[in-house]
């Protein structure tokens, strides 16, 4: 079953947050950010091309126009595939591990899987990022020597950047999960 | 707790038949191989599995049993795969059933030796056979050294299912009692190709074994390794980079098989950089001697050279003049000056000299770039280096000029304050000096230091001058090494092969049903083109720099000879 509800990232733009239960230890949690805006694009690619032309009347060269046709082509094929990051999600599979997802405008996707004996927590940090102070949801790894150590922290919706809020719900979601480790009896 | 079963997609339109695979009880997960048609004996089964757990060293047992009907359920199959739990006793004994099309596979176990059995959560994850076995799972960079026990639990499947190869080599339409259905029950793959390429391989790398020892032999003779030779050698680029080639080509026709896979796909590596090198190397060939244009080049040299000296001579009489508006020391000027021009003037009556052989030279020189392009540009290098030798001459005599008359001022400089340089203890220690000792060491400490902005700026030239030369030849080098190292099998691999070199898994969740195991596919992520690059870069006889900035610096300042680049072979200092 799935649900949707509507948050807001740190910035104010509009977010949604998705969580399907698949199964009883099975959770996908999906933050959609703002799509590609029509008008950012249009006014972009309109002030590029105002100024290429503006050299061009200068210059009277008119490699100017086809390179910033060039110019403007390559750079919106990059920020797509690069840079603009649609999705965020989080699937938390109880007893296999979590797997952290960003899509992009373009497609493309990019997975990272955390085998659950690494895991050692999920919990929300605080930073100070200039002049805020941001909350952030993060996977604690286990360190292999020390067993109460961490070796490393892996920031979790690091593009929408959600509120609170919404930090809080999928941090609930993917304790409930976390939980039925501990409760579940070590197998010989 | 939670049971995990790693399914084959190639089994999945299989007859009913038991299952076969390796239970890891730490994990809780079965990875199931293989499925066993009727009809067969119970004794033969259990034989063969042991056949294959002594060749193959990993624990395959039955599992469980798994049924296809296309019809209704069967009510005596059932029965009879219950019954078949009793024979091979395994806990716990799995139970998948498919009916007709369906998507959604009803999956239970049966464990008799719990008390109460409860109900557990099963995880029914489809993988794809033939991708996990060929594929190579890369461990993270930064771990280093893990220890058996704590491999992950990924690396275990991958591990099981590369190791069982001797299983998928029978299948069901094989004649023998046992029928099985794997990955190659939708055909076996094999390319003819491929296998006449590895039988043709064993005499071709004897014949190179061969070849190559004649020709290292004859490079270790006495004759080559007389004095002036071997500093020519050891100077020349060019000789180094066929050494390197060469070791390279001995790696590649060495008869022992690979061990491991780091080593397979170094062999790999050197052989398509090797191929790729000779190849470019002969474009260029084609190119140059196309429409003569080397006959063209050996025609410019000459000019160029002139011209370059011409410049230089152009510079040395704006030094003995007024340069920048200094005022520099007439005499000391004039000597310097006309020292260096007939220096130059020496140097093109040479290339002069040379110049009815030069065409012919370069003609035959050029034809070695077919042993590849990184050696042309080996080539390159060497030529430049030859042809600016006289600004590496007047390098070295303005810099121990200027590094004599440096130390010549700090050891006046003490004596002005009555203090001298003890070498026994290597510190500085106060001394008395005689009246004319110290009327002498003035007079020379005062002429020394006005003679010595001459000095400076004739070696700040030359400096100058040289460095830029250095910066050219380091910038080729730097080529040459970016060709040697960079491993063009792995990123070919890379990208025509993503699932061969795998970074780890990652899962996608497939249609549910309520009441039905959770689905879910497990995909091969592939390493990232800079994963590639770093794991499996060749090693290179590196020349990076030598010196700190710092020391650099340090070195110029006080007029000691650089030598920017360090080879792996020479010694430390």
């Amino acid at each position: 079953m799935a649900e949707e509800r509507r948050f807001r990232s740190a910035s104010g733009a509009p977010i949604a947050l998705r969580r399907r239960q698949h199964s009883a230890s099975c959770r996908e949690l999906a933050v959609r950010g703002p799509r590609l805006q029509l008008r950012s694009l249009s006014a972009a690619t309109s002030a590029v091309w105002l100024a290429a032309y503006g050299l061009f009347a200068l210059s009277e060269n008119s490699m100017v126009l086809s390179a910033a046709i060039f110019i403007t082509l390559i750079g919106l094929i990059i920020y797509l595939h690069f840079v603009k990051i649609d999705q965020e999600s989080l699937l938390v599979i109880g007893s296999l591990g979590i797997q952290v997802t960003s899509s992009y405008a373009s497609g493309k996707e990019s997975t990272t899987f955390i085998e659950m004996g690494q895991v050692k927590d999920v919990v929300i940090n605080e930073a100070i990022h200039m002049q805020k102070v941001i909350y952030y949801l993060c996977i604690l790894l286990q360190d292999p020597e020390d067993p109460q150590g961490v070796s490393e922290v892996v920031p979790l919706f690091q593009s929408s950047q959600p509120r609170l809020d919404c930090l809080i719900e999928v941090y609930k979601n993917c304790q409930e999960i976390l939980e039925q480790r501990k409760t579940a009896p070590q197998s010989s | 707790m939670v049971l995990k079963v790693f399914f084959p997609s190639c089994c999945s339109s299989a007859d009913s038949g038991i299952l076969i695979g390796r239970w890891i009880s730490e994990q809780n997960s079965a990875v199931i191989l293989a499925v066993v048609h009727f009809p067969f004996i119970p004794v033969q089964v259990k034989q063969y599995l042991g056949e294959v757990q002594r060749v193959t060293k990993v624990n395959v047992s039955v599992l469980g049993s798994w049924s296809n009907s296309k019809q209704e359920k069967e009510e005596s199959l059932s029965e009879f795969l219950e019954d078949l739990g009793t024979i091979f006793c395994h806990e716990p004994w799995i139970q998948i059933s498919k009916e007709g099309d369906s998507k959604f596979w009803s999956c239970s176990t049966l464990q008799k030796h719990l008390k109460d059995p409860q109900e557990e959560e099963i995880i029914l994850v489809y993988y794809d056979q033939r991708k996990v076995m060929l594929s190579h799972l890369h461990p993270p960079l930064d771990t280093s050294g893990q220890r058996a026990e704590d491999a992950s639990k990924l690396s275990a499947i991958f591990d099981t299912v590369a190791r069982s190869q001797v299983l998928f080599m029978t299948d069901r339409y094989d004649e023998g009692p046992i029928k099985l259905t794997h990955w190659q029950s939708d055909g076996v793959e094999a390319s003819i190709i491929v296998e006449l390429l590895k039988q043709a391989s064993v005499p071709a790398c004897m014949l190179l074994t061969f070849l190559l020892s004649l020709l290292s032999g004859i490079c270790r003779s006495r004759v080559l390794k007389l004095w002036p030779l071997s500093f020519l050698w050891s100077k020349l680029s060019t000789c180094e980079q066929l050494g390197h080639r060469l070791q390279h080509l001995q790696v590649i026709s060495s008869n022992k098989k690979a061990q491991n896979q780091n080593q397979l796909m170094r062999k790999a590596n050197i052989f398509v950089s090797l191929l790729i090198d000779v190849a470019l190397g002969i474009l260029l060939m084609s190119w140059l001697y196309r429409k003569n244009r080397i006959g063209h080049l050996a025609d410019t040299l000459i000019p160029v050279a002139d011209h370059v000296a011409e410049e230089l001579q152009d510079l040395l009489q704006w030094l003995m003049g007024a340069p920048a508006g200094l005022k520099m020391n007439r005499a000391l000027d004039q000597v310097l000056g006309r020292f260096f021009l007939y220096h130059i003037h020496l140097w093109i009556s040479y290339i002069h000299l040379l110049s009815p052989f030069i065409e012919m030279i370069l003609w035959y020189v050029g034809l070695s770039a077919c042993l590849g392009l990184t050696v042309a540009l080996c080539i390159l290098s060497d030529i430049i280096a030859l042809l600016t030798f006289h600004i590496y001459c007047f390098y070295v005599y303005g810099a121990r000029l200027y590094c004599l008359k440096i130390y010549g001022l700090s050891s006046l400089w003490r004596l002005f304050r009555g203090k001298k340089w003890n070498v026994l203890r290597q510190r500085v220690d106060s001394c008395s000096y005689d009246l004319d000792q110290l009327f002498i060491g003035t007079l020379l400490f005062t002429i020394l230091l006005f003679l010595l902005p001459t000095t400076a700026l004739y070696y700040l030239v030359f400096t100058l001058l040289r460095l830029l030369v250095v910066i050219v030849q380091g910038l080729i080098h730097l080529l040459v090494d970016l060709i040697d190292s960079l491993p063009l099998y792995s990123l070919i691999l890379r990208l025509c092969r993503s699932y061969r070199l795998a970074a780890g898994v990652k899962f996608r969740v497939l249609e549910q049903q309520d009441g039905k195991p959770l689905r879910l596919l497990m995909q091969i992520n592939p390493l990232s083109y800079g994963g590639v690059i770093q794991t499996y870069r060749l090693p290179t006889y590196s020349c990076y720099p030598r010196d700190s900035w710092a020391s650099l610096c340090k070195k110029l300042f006080l007029g000691e000879l650089i030598y920017p680049w360090k080879h792996k072979g020479d010694k430390q200092n």
